[in-house]
């Protein structure tokens, strides 16, 4: 187990000699992601900004897919789960996934729910 | 008991040491902690996004609250941030390379490693304490209206926002500050702003150019700033100065915002500061040889797994708090 590495990443289009070069690449590639977040956050162009994609800018569709992209290298060659069995890696993947689509789909539904009570009631919240 | 009676290799089953999905009893025990804890952390960033969804019109945006970088004047949105999400990414690596040089039985080199991971964690953590104590001494300053909203200032000129010591007036007036002592039931009142609410709105109607920006966001994204009428008419509402920020209000906006942001950024400051000490306590154990001895070095590979559990946290909190 221990001694195995899987020595290419993006689909074997990256393939390196030894485990140590695998790191440093994957420390480049989380890098060139990082600056291309803040240089979007900073930048905030109006295109990305003005388009909505289901109920959210283009923008933020964007940090929340770099976001697992990031997450993805983190988990598969810091904590090498590429190197482990299929079984393990899918039974620590696909379990928070799945609870945690289900409790952001609830939370965000009631929030949008609760967010037009307040808009449309009677009641005043700004004063 | 039984299992000594019983055939040699149902003893092997029972006697433990079995690798079931070829990683360890700690290895495996190490990702059911980290399966736990991320959702917990999924519980935590997914009622910041139910807040923020209920005051969607109303939330502070985060290039505005998180300006500054230490050493520098003037207005850094999100700089330092990113400089810390390197740092930490950075430490990760360091620890995979330990695990690595670990694997190949490289005493020094683990050592090496696990230093620099040490000490790019103590570099974050004490990043986070800055960012905290920038947070709550706060920048501005700004008055918070009966029904608990915030107004803020801006310089109708440059556009740029007017802290409160820019335009507020000196007033000679007798301000006391409520002691414990002094009271019945032994509570002491909250410590006095620099400026009492006299002394602002005494400033705000001499300085004509001075407007209020409500929370409100509006159409472009930004925070609604009203005409000098509708400031003159807002400012009526005020009833408190709000400098920095504590659990019960902050001059940034929503309520909830220093809430979470004190919940969360601690609660993974917490994970980070215990990850320093359990790596401290590695280290060690790497220096006396006790993994040389024992013939392997596992225990480096599963407190890596907790380290970069805490990079890939962060990587969220960092994602959903500052860019989103």
């Amino acid at each position: 187990m221990a001694h195995e590495h899987k020595l290419e990443i993006f689909r074997g289009l990256w393939k390196f000699k030894s485990n140590t070069q695998k790191i440093w690449g994957v420390l480049a590639f989380l890098t060139a992601v990082t600056a291309v977040e803040v240089a979007l956050g900073i930048l905030k162009p109006a295109i990305l900004v003005n388009t909505d994609i289901l109920g959210m800018k283009l923008l933020n569709w964007i940090f929340i897919i770099l976001t697992l992209v990031k997450a993805y290298y983190i988990a598969w060659d810091f904590m090498h789960l590429r190197d482990e069995k299929s079984a393990l890696r899918r039974a620590i993947v696909w379990t928070p996934i799945f609870l945690v689509l289900y409790l952001i789909f609830i939370l965000l539904f009631e929030a949008d729910y609760i967010y037009n009570i307040y808009k449309d009631g009677y009641v005043a919240w700004e004063f | 008991m039984d299992t000594t009676v019983t055939s040699g290799e149902e003893e092997k089953v029972w006697d433990g040491g079995n690798r079931p999905l070829g990683a360890s009893y700690g290895k495996l025990m190490m990702w059911f902690f980290l399966v736990s804890d991320a959702l917990t952390f999924s519980g935590f960033l997914a009622s910041y996004g139910f807040s923020r969804f209920k005051f969607i019109e109303t939330w502070p945006i985060a290039d505005e609250v998180f300006t500054h970088v230490p050493f520098f004047h003037g207005n850094f949105p999100m700089y330092y941030v990113a400089f810390m999400t390197f740092i930490l990414i950075m430490s990760s690596v360091t620890m995979v390379l330990a695990v690595d040089a670990g694997h190949r039985m490289q005493k020094t080199k683990v050592v090496w490693y696990m230093f620099l991971t040490i000490i790019g964690g103590a570099i974050f953590v004490g990043s986070q304490a800055w960012e905290w104590a920038t947070f709550i001494k706060g920048d501005y300053g700004a008055l918070e209206t009966k029904g608990g909203r915030i107004l803020q200032f801006v310089n109708a000129d440059t556009g740029e926002r007017a802290a409160l010591a820019d335009f507020a007036k000196t007033i000679p007036e007798d301000r006391v500050n409520h002691e414990r002592k002094n009271g019945v039931w032994y509570y002491e009142g909250e410590s006095l702003p620099s400026f009492s609410m006299n002394e602002v709105v005494a400033g705000f109607s001499a300085n004509p150019n001075i407007l209020i920006r409500t929370e409100t966001i509006n159409e472009e994204g930004e925070k609604t700033l009203l005409t000098r009428e509708a400031s003159l008419k807002k400012i009526k509402d005020a009833t408190l100065v709000v400098e920095g920020a504590n659990l019960v209000r902050n001059e940034y906006g929503s309520r909830l915002f220093a809430d979470f942001f004190f919940f969360i950024t601690g609660f993974h400051g917490f994970h980070v500061f215990s990850g320093v000490l359990i790596n401290i306590v590695i280290f060690f154990n790497v220096i006396l040889g006790t993994y040389e001895r024992r013939g392997h070095y596992e225990m480096v590979e599963k407190v890596g797994l907790y380290w970069h559990f805490v990079d890939l946290v962060w990587v969220f909190v960092f994602t959903f708090f500052y860019l989103v």
